[in-house]
């Protein structure tokens, strides 16, 4: 579990975060939404300690990463997995080599065993025939997908992921949400995802938070979003003329 | 980190080496044509061309020439590939596997350049020869008067001072620009200024740095 306390950034006139306080549980898909520029990133850059808060703390199953020393932050890096918004992968390696990178570096396995953890992990995300491309030879969604594989090759114990599927057509984009979803109950993962994408929402949203100018506006569930009487959420939720038909139907049929 | 440094060495050491033996020949020949030129006094002996080109050769054009010829394309090189690094969030990801990301990027590319007085002294051997080929075959001396001053007044010292230089010159040029990729900001446009950023100030701390070694070892 994941307990953010009065969490403040701020970039020097810019205050980003405003004091922001939630908890993420295990094995539960946490979603945190908002508009773009909302400070969505911000946050989880916060939660991955890229980002030191200039106040408030941030526990991981009750270590609070501030008190942490450097090696102690860097071992419990090492139990995160993160799918970054650019997939941020590293273009000198090949796919499998991507994946195979973090248990290269931090365990002690032998060739044989590395590989059949990246055939395994690689095969779970569904891509069994690009193992030995580039990732400038692979199209977005692949890229995405390896991205997850690399975030879970270590088996973590919090899993972050900023936008995951955006820039990504309808059907991959539900695929890699159900992925990182099955995931996540399947390993027991506290994970956190940034999107501004509907169907996530209604398909993987356990838990949601709602940004709004730096502070959190709504808390809930994807079943409560849809009958909050809070105005930015219904505005940002039916934001989109599909779902607006959508409200539009579900109230006259109730009529 | 074995094979990094390797890599590395093949990348920025091993792959310079085409276009260095190229420059090195041909200012090893303008050197030695320039000097034949200026000789128009009968008194001077024939063989200052050799012991000309020796000298710049070896004290001036194979250290610090190449080192700027360096810092553009390995220096740029560094810049451009840390700085896609930082830009493409690939540096967040490894600070987030717990990789220590400075070290894991800039340790190799400074291990990797400890090799560079390899190449130096290949330029120095390819800037000699290239100035007795312009000489001898340019007919503007002997094969004979240029060897003897090539042998001239030979200071081993000289030699050196040059492989002194070269490695300072190489911890110049694998640092300046991997520290202007590493805490550059901002998108692919900001790759190409802070390459070109990166390559100013490396070749000025170049200049500055050969000033001072000169007057502290030679003066
Ligand atoms: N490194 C930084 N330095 C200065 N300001 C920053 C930095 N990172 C983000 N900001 C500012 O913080 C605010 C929130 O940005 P953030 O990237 O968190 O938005 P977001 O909610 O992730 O948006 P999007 O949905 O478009 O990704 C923006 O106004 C941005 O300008
Ligand atoms: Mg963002």
């Amino acid at each position: 579990m994941i307990e953010v306390d009065n969490l403040h950034k701020s970039f020097g006139e810019s205050h980003v975060l405003k004091g922001i306080s939630s908890k993420f549980e295990k094995g539960k898909t946490n979603l945190i939404i908002g508009q773009s520029g909302s400070g969505k990133t911000v946050f989880l850059k916060c939660l991955l300690g890229l980002f030191s808060p200039d106040k408030g703390s941030i526990s991981y199953d009750g270590k609070i990463y501030s008190e942490l020393s450097a090696s102690e932050q860097r071992n419990l890096r090492q139990e995160m997995g993160m799918v970054f918004q650019g997939s941020a992968l590293f273009d000198s390696m090949t796919v499998q080599g991507n994946v195979m990178f973090p248990l290269g570096m931090f365990t002690k396995q032998s060739k044989s065993e590395m590989q059949d953890r990246v055939d395994f992990v690689l095969k779970r995300v569904n891509l069994v025939d690009a193992h030995n491309k580039f990732p400038s030879e692979i199209s977005g969604g692949m890229q995405k997908r390896v991205a997850i594989a690399r975030a879970i090759v270590m088996n973590p114990k919090y899993l972050f992921c900023d936008e995951p599927n955006s820039g990504l057509d309808p059907k991959t984009a539900i695929l890699i949400d159900n992925l990182i979803h099955e995931i996540t109950q399947e390993y027991d993962i506290t994970t956190v995802i940034n999107t501004h994408d509907m169907n996530s929402v209604m398909e993987i949203g356990e838990k949601i938070i709602f940004l709004k100018n730096g502070l959190k506006e709504w808390e809930g569930s994807n079943k409560e979003i849809f009958k909050t009487e809070n105005e930015a959420v219904t505005d940002f939720v039916y934001s989109s003329e599909l779902f607006k038909k959508v409200r539009q139907m579900y109230i006259e049929e109730r009529n | 980190m074995k094979t990094l440094i390797l890599k590395e060495i093949d990348e920025l050491v091993y792959g310079s080496m085409g276009i260095i033996i190229f420059i090195s020949f041909f200012i090893g020949g303008v050197v030695s044509i320039q000097t034949a030129l200026n000789i128009t006094n009968p008194l001077i002996p024939r063989n200052l061309i050799g012991f000309a080109t020796r000298q710049s050769v070896i004290l001036e054009f194979a250290p610090t020439f190449t080192s700027i010829i360096m810092a553009g394309k390995v220096g740029s090189y560094i810049t451009s590939s840390i700085g896609t690094m930082r830009v493409t969030e690939q540096i967040d990801a490894l600070e987030i596997m717990g990789v220590n990301s400075l070290n894991y990027l800039v340790f190799p590319k400074i291990i990797a350049m400890l090799f560079y007085p390899f190449v130096i002294a290949i330029a120095m051997y390819v800037g000699i020869f290239g100035g007795w080929t312009a000489g001898v075959f340019g007919g503007f001396s002997s094969s004979a008067d240029f060897v003897e001053g090539l042998q001239l007044d030979f200071i081993p010292f000289h030699v050196t001072y040059s492989f002194i230089k070269s490695i300072v010159f190489a911890l110049i040029i694998a640092t300046i620009p991997s520290f202007h990729g590493y805490y550059m900001k901002g998108g692919a446009l900001e790759v190409g200024k802070a390459s070109t950023t990166a390559f100013v100030w490396t070749s000025v701390v170049i200049i500055i740095v050969n000033y001072i070694l000169t007057q502290l070892l030679l003066g």
